[in-house]
């Protein structure tokens, strides 16, 4: 007899605290209105009209990092801007995810060159890789899927 | 026995390892006391940094504020935020390969950088392009000038609180992204434009797509219009506001609709007409009190004047081919391949070496919706350019903000940095 049936109709619904928690965070997760180059171009088109990224919860850009729990690194990162960027990350209140959208972000793309950092990965650790130059809405919206499954799936402590 | 010299001499600290504190500039305390007021060393006046994180800088653009209250007493921007060598990655790439890199630079208007670099090269190389390939030019160059406009009016209506405006204006840019993913297969990098013409003809569709745009967009224009013209907030937070004197305009090295919103006639498409401009009527709209708001009427204005020119290149938009056949240059089509071969050789040429420019230099400016934007080459003889340099509209407005911010509120400086119009990637390269 579980706890369950005790309850009987009494639209309680039970669940872990963990699965609880991940719900939560996985679809509200506010993103840092942050954008570097072209690819926040195509993060803004994702934000508007056509694509509408609130569908996912997920349109409450907020200015400031102190506010928000994702880093969507649109764009190319340069040796001046990686200071900037990772100060920044740090501001951020845990838990806190990264997403690299676009080529120059994950890995320097076409600029393989002495002013652009070759992947952001070498400043913070990133949790989804969005590919492209610059990737569709669409292709955002599935790293931001697959970003909250992976948050659907984080144990909410390390377990020995 | 004496012991040998070591072979290799190996220095105490490395040189080739760069340090944080080796990229920073040197600069005095004196040049820097220059940038502010007198009251700002005794801390009577407060700086504030603005940037490189700010929801209205329009990207990664750094500026330090000095106020007194909240009057801004001077304003220093600080940019290469997003410096991304685009100069020097062109110069190790083919002259066709780097037109990859050109998209990359003004990313709201990336078929007009297209169109100045390859308009560069046509002009160091000697190549005619066929009249088909510069209508459609022009028709895809008005129709990024609308798409960068837009950009524009979204962001710089959010930033001073029309929030609605950016969800209309990205609406319609979709519009104009399908007609560029139409084209090219892709929605902003396009590379659309090569040396000597496209790459390829325009679909069945592209004429249905781009009257469709202009049927829909006189409508939707007005619907802006309606939110903001006379709109008596959106008045006053721009009459008499950024105000840059004609004679400081030109000084400053201003163009596009910024310089024209003092009331200079100047525009490169009237003053050194490129891809036949010549042939179509238009006129270019003027300010007269070089403020936020007449900026923000002369982009506006451009708007009809860019579905103007491109009704007019659509109706006499001729047959024929849209690239040129002069075989050292363009590649030859892929079934030439299959029985010809001299294409063959000439595909493998291309495609392996590129082709090589003769020895001199150029300059060739194109109106993008910023201004001017001109690309410099200068060349070897060889397959690669020997330097490229790109002058960038966004960099020379921008170097006007500290004199139109001046004096003004800080809620002002908003405002003033949306109706110059920058964009980084171009700023910093």
């Amino acid at each position: 007899m579980g706890l369950e049936q005790k309850l009987g109709n009494m639209g309680v619904v039970t669940m872990s605290a963990e699965k609880a928690i991940n719900w939560a965070r996985s679809n509200a997760i506010w993103p840092m209105l942050f954008g570097l180059a072209c690819c926040a171009i195509e993060m803004m088109s994702t934000q508007a009209s056509n694509y509408d990224m609130s569908r996912f919860g997920m349109e409450l850009m907020r200015a400031s990092p102190r506010q928000s729990d994702l880093m969507i690194v649109a764009g190319r990162v340069s040796r001046k801007m990686a200071p900037v960027l990772r100060n920044l990350y740090d501001q951020m209140p845990e838990p806190k995810w990264v997403i690299s959208m676009g080529d120059c972000a994950s890995c320097g793309g076409v600029f393989n060159n002495y002013a652009v950092v070759q992947g952001v990965d070498e400043i913070v650790p990133v949790d989804v890789y969005v590919a492209g130059c610059p990737p569709r809405p669409e292709a955002l919206i599935d790293g931001i899927l697959k970003l909250q499954d992976k948050i659907k799936k984080e144990p909410l402590a390390k377990w020995q | 026995m004496s012991v040998a010299e070591p072979r290799f001499h190996i220095e105490e600290s490395p040189k080739n390892v760069v340090s944080a504190a080796d990229t920073q500039l040197d600069i005095t305390f004196d040049q820097l006391k220059k940038l502010v007021t007198p009251r700002a060393l005794t801390g009577d006046t407060m700086l504030l940094n603005m940037g490189p994180q700010h929801p209205s800088t329009h990207g990664v653009l750094r500026l330090l504020l000095e106020l007194d209250g909240e009057t801004v007493l001077s304003c220093i921007p600080d940019i290469g935020f997003l410096h991304t060598g685009i100069e020097k990655t062109a110069e190790s790439k083919t002259y066709t390969k780097a037109i990859v890199v050109t998209d990359r630079i003004d990313y709201l208007a990336p078929m007009i950088c297209n169109l100045a670099y390859v308009g560069a090269v046509e002009k160091l190389v000697g190549v005619d392009v066929p009249l088909r390939a510069q209508y459609i030019r022009v028709i895809l160059s008005e129709l990024t000038r609308m798409n960068s406009h837009l950009v524009w009016l979204g962001t710089h209506a959010l930033d001073i609180g029309a929030m609605s405006m950016f969800l209309y204006t990205f609406r319609e840019r979709e519009l104009l992204l399908d007609i560029f993913e139409l084209v090219s297969g892709t929605r902003m990098m396009s590379s659309y434009f090569r040396v000597g013409g496209l790459w390829r003809d325009a679909p069945d569709s592209f004429a249905d797509a781009v009257r469709r745009v202009l049927k829909v967009f006189p409508a939707r224009l007005l619907e802006y219009e309606n939110l903001l013209k006379e709109n008596p907030l959106w008045r006053e937070r721009t009459i008499g506001i950024g105000v840059i004197s004609k004679e400081d305009a030109v000084a400053y090295g201003m163009t596009g609709p910024s310089l024209r919103g003092s009331g200079v006639n100047y525009d490169v498409r009237k003053a050194a007409p490129y891809s036949s401009y010549d042939h179509f009527d238009f006129s270019v709209p003027l300010g007269a009190h070089g403020d936020v708001y007449d900026r923000y009427r002369c982009r506006m204005e451009e708007f009809y004047q860019s579905l103007k020119i491109i009704e007019q290149a659509l109706d006499k938009l001729p047959p024929g081919p849209v690239i040129t056949d002069d075989r050292k240059i363009a590649p030859p089509p892929k079934h030439e391949i299959a029985y010809s071969m001299e294409s063959l050789i000439h595909h493998f040429k291309l495609w392996t070496e590129g082709f090589r420019a003769p020895e001199g230099e150029v300059y060739h400016a194109v109106e993008s919706g910023k201004g001017e934007f001109g690309v410099y080459i200068s060349s070897d003889g060889g397959p690669r350019p020997r330097r490229v340099h790109f002058r960038a509209p966004s960099l020379c407005n921008l170097q006007a903000l500290p004199q139109m911010s001046k004096g003004y509120l800080i809620a002002d400086i908003v405002g003033i940095v949306g109706s110059v119009d920058i964009v980084l990637g171009e700023v910093d390269r």
